[in-house]
């Protein structure tokens, strides 16, 4: 996956959200529709043009406070309008980590 | 042990009190992001794909059992339970809240532990052989020249703001198992001919997307000089080191450019130019520093005593005791390794109950010390051999006796996909599958030395390009893809992989891997030939052919 940080161009090709990490915890988290932020994908602003996608990206980055490091991240917009991440990255960051951490409960 | 004195401790608690000013004000917005990242950086905090993760130093690879319970206090009160060893004797904490951070700094300053030197573009936390101090026909104990490093570069406004990160590995021994030549400055202890105590000087190695070995710029600078000849090396680094470009920046480009000699006279015009600037290390001010190291009171024991006798004939014993446990340089005492890498578990992590687990042992068998390599393994420095059966039981039950240690299934692997932002594919689950293909021990010891590395990006962390087997993870067309390359090794011999063949997808590395662990086997000249030999003996053409003919 390439990382989102060398992300420069705003140019989409499908359904997209905005992402970043909770300033105070890390957290992974969505921009609203609303001009928050969740951390449930499912509330996530879904945008479908590249101008929206800046103008989300925009509007997300000025929010320096409440999350850190937003970028533009592929979705999928499954039947019934469900939305799943768009690539094995941002299937990561959504579900965790994909190994057995052989943590004891 | 190394013993801080209070310019330490005050400069450790100093340094808390600032990072939870910094973190508040950034919490409340006065300081941006931008503002803040140089500052988190250099308390070792990075933003990851879950969560913040903070690197927390462990210089030279020496850890107090106090010390240890202390990380796993952090792992279990601030984090998810455990922690993540890694190939520069740091440990990593992947889920930390930025706003407990402060507190969690606190608490380790109480026993000396802090996270300066562990990113940034500064100088990093000074590394050293995990059996410094301890390995018999060692020149001398390499961490006293690493904490001097350590001490001397520390907040070092010179060193602090460089062109790119900056790393130094000190080894004391024949075998280097502090991967000095994959750094930007290797340092090998020996004698001159005068029987006087220095420093063979490498300069210009490191990995990452432009891999080089480090070549020697200074066969002998005496100990004395070696922080001036340091200085000198680090002045010419930041004069023409390459600020415009982040993939040019390291000093093995700059050396590369400008070749060995030329990048030599530089130093050494710079060097003299330099003059007496204080830096020269007199008696005094190196028995200071070595006075502040602790060494246990070794008792007079038998080469081989009657325990270690009875427990001969315990098969999974010997092979444990065969695999994990070294000479010392004390007669009746051992180093024992401690594998990280159990079958099916992620290279390097350790629950807080086995943190918390070896702090107990270290104190029964260890006098209280622990050391962490760069192989992501820890050790038990001073174990009396006598002991040795009783602490295999106890580490048995904690998962920690794998016999393993060098062995196919020993994996080095970066944090990769699952975790870090740089990442382009995954690298703990390939190393989880492998140890799975390879968990049978008897093929294992069959196979022999074998190393293979991972890393998850072209950032190298996983070290792939000095593996014996290589294993690199990239990107097509949005699916993970593995490159592996064949040979390459991290020791006094070190050399770069060669790239076997084309790149493979995720589902089919471990299959690769096998298919080459079988071709080596098919076409080693003798048992005793290890893989690395016969790749150098036959070149990796007749490996190639084997593992890609039939793909």
């Amino acid at each position: 996956m390439t990382s989102p940080l060398e992300q420069k161009k705003i140019r989409i090709t499908g359904p997209s959200v905005v992402t970043a990490n909770r300033t105070w915890d890390g957290a992974v988290v969505y921009r609203t529709a609303k001009q928050g932020w969740s951390t449930e994908l499912a509330d996530s602003a879904v945008v479908s043009t590249s101008d929206d996608a800046r103008a989300l990206l925009a509007e997300a980055t000025a929010d320096d406070v409440g999350a850190v490091g937003p970028y533009i991240a592929p979705v999928e917009l499954k039947d019934g309008g469900n939305v799943k991440p768009g690539n094995l990255r941002e299937q990561i960051r959504a579900k965790g980590v994909t190994i057995d951490l052989q943590v004891p409960a | 042990m190394y013993a801080y004195d209070e310019l330490d401790r005050t400069l450790i608690n100093e340094r808390v009190s600032e990072f939870r000013d910094q973190v508040k004000r950034r919490l409340s917005g006065e300081l941006t992001e931008d503002e803040f990242k140089i500052l988190r950086l250099q308390n070792g905090v990075y933003l990851q794909l879950h969560a913040y993760m903070f690197r927390v130093a462990i210089p030279y690879g020496t850890l107090s059992s106090k010390q240890l319970r202390r990380l796993a206090h952090v792992a279990r009160r601030y984090d998810r339970g455990y922690g993540h060893f890694t190939t520069r004797q740091n440990i990593q904490f992947n889920w930390i809240k930025l706003a407990e951070l402060p507190d969690a700094l606190a608490d380790l300053a109480e026993v000396g532990i802090h996270a300066m030197q562990t990113s940034g573009n500064n100088m990093r936390n000074v590394t050293s052989d995990q059996w410094a101090g301890v390995a018999p026909g060692e020149i001398e104990d390499p961490r006293i020249w690493s904490e001097i490093i350590r001490q001397h570069t520390t907040l070092h406004p010179e060193f602090s703001f460089l062109p790119r990160k900056f790393k130094i590995a000190i080894t004391a021994a024949e075998h280097d198992r502090a991967a000095i030549k994959i750094h930007d400055i290797g340092l090998r202890l020996h004698k001159n001919a005068d029987g006087e105590t220095g420093f063979e000087v490498l300069v210009g190695g490191g990995l990452g997307r432009t891999p080089f070995i480090a070549k020697t710029i200074k066969p002998f600078v005496s100990g004395r000089d070696i922080l001036g000849y340091i200085e000198a090396i680090l002045r010419v680094y930041n004069q023409y080191g390459r600020r415009d470009n982040i993939y040019k920046a390291r000093i093995k480009i700059l050396v590369h450019e400008l070749g060995i000699e030329k990048f030599a006279k530089e130093v050494d015009e710079e060097w003299k130019a330099m003059g007496d600037v204080g830096l020269t290390l007199d008696h005094t001010a190196i028995e200071e520093v070595r006075s502040r190291f602790s060494y246990p009171a070794y008792e007079k024991l038998p080469h081989m005593p009657d325990e270690l006798k009875q427990a001969a004939h315990d098969k999974l014993f010997e092979r444990w005791r065969k695999n994990s446990v070294s000479a010392h340089k004390v007669q009746g005492y051992s180093i024992v390794t401690l594998s990280l890498k159990p079958v099916g578990g992620p290279p390097g992590d350790a629950t807080a109950e086995q943190m918390d687990a070896v702090a107990d042992l270290a104190d029964k068998y260890s006098f209280g010390e622990i050391r962490v390599g760069h192989e992501q393994n820890l050790a038990l420095p001073h174990v009396a051999k006598r002991d040795l059966p009783a602490l295999f039981k106890a580490l048995d039950r904690l998962g920690l006796a794998t016999p393993n240690v060098n062995l196919v299934t020993d994996i080095i692997a970066c944090p990769g996909l699952d975790y870090c932002s740089l990442a382009n594919a995954r690298s703990i689950p390939i190393a989880q599958e492998l140890t799975r293909r390879f968990a049978n021990h008897d093929t294992a010891d069959l196979i022999g030395r074998l190393h293979i590395n991972i890393s998850g990006c072209i950032n190298a962390c996983g070290h792939h390009h000095v593996g014996h087997i290589g294993i690199l993870g990239v990107e097509k067309n949005g699916e993970e893809f593995y490159q592996i390359t064949i040979g390459g090794r991290a020791d006094e011999n070190a050399q770069l992989g060669t790239l076997i063949g084309p790149a493979v997808p995720y589902a089919e590395v471990a299959d690769v891997i096998e298919d080459i662990v079988e071709a080596y086997l098919a076409l080693r000249d003798r048992p005793e030939e290890l893989f690395v030999d016969t790749v150098k003996r036959l070149g990796v053409e007749p490996i190639r052919e084997r593992v890609y003919a039939t793909r």
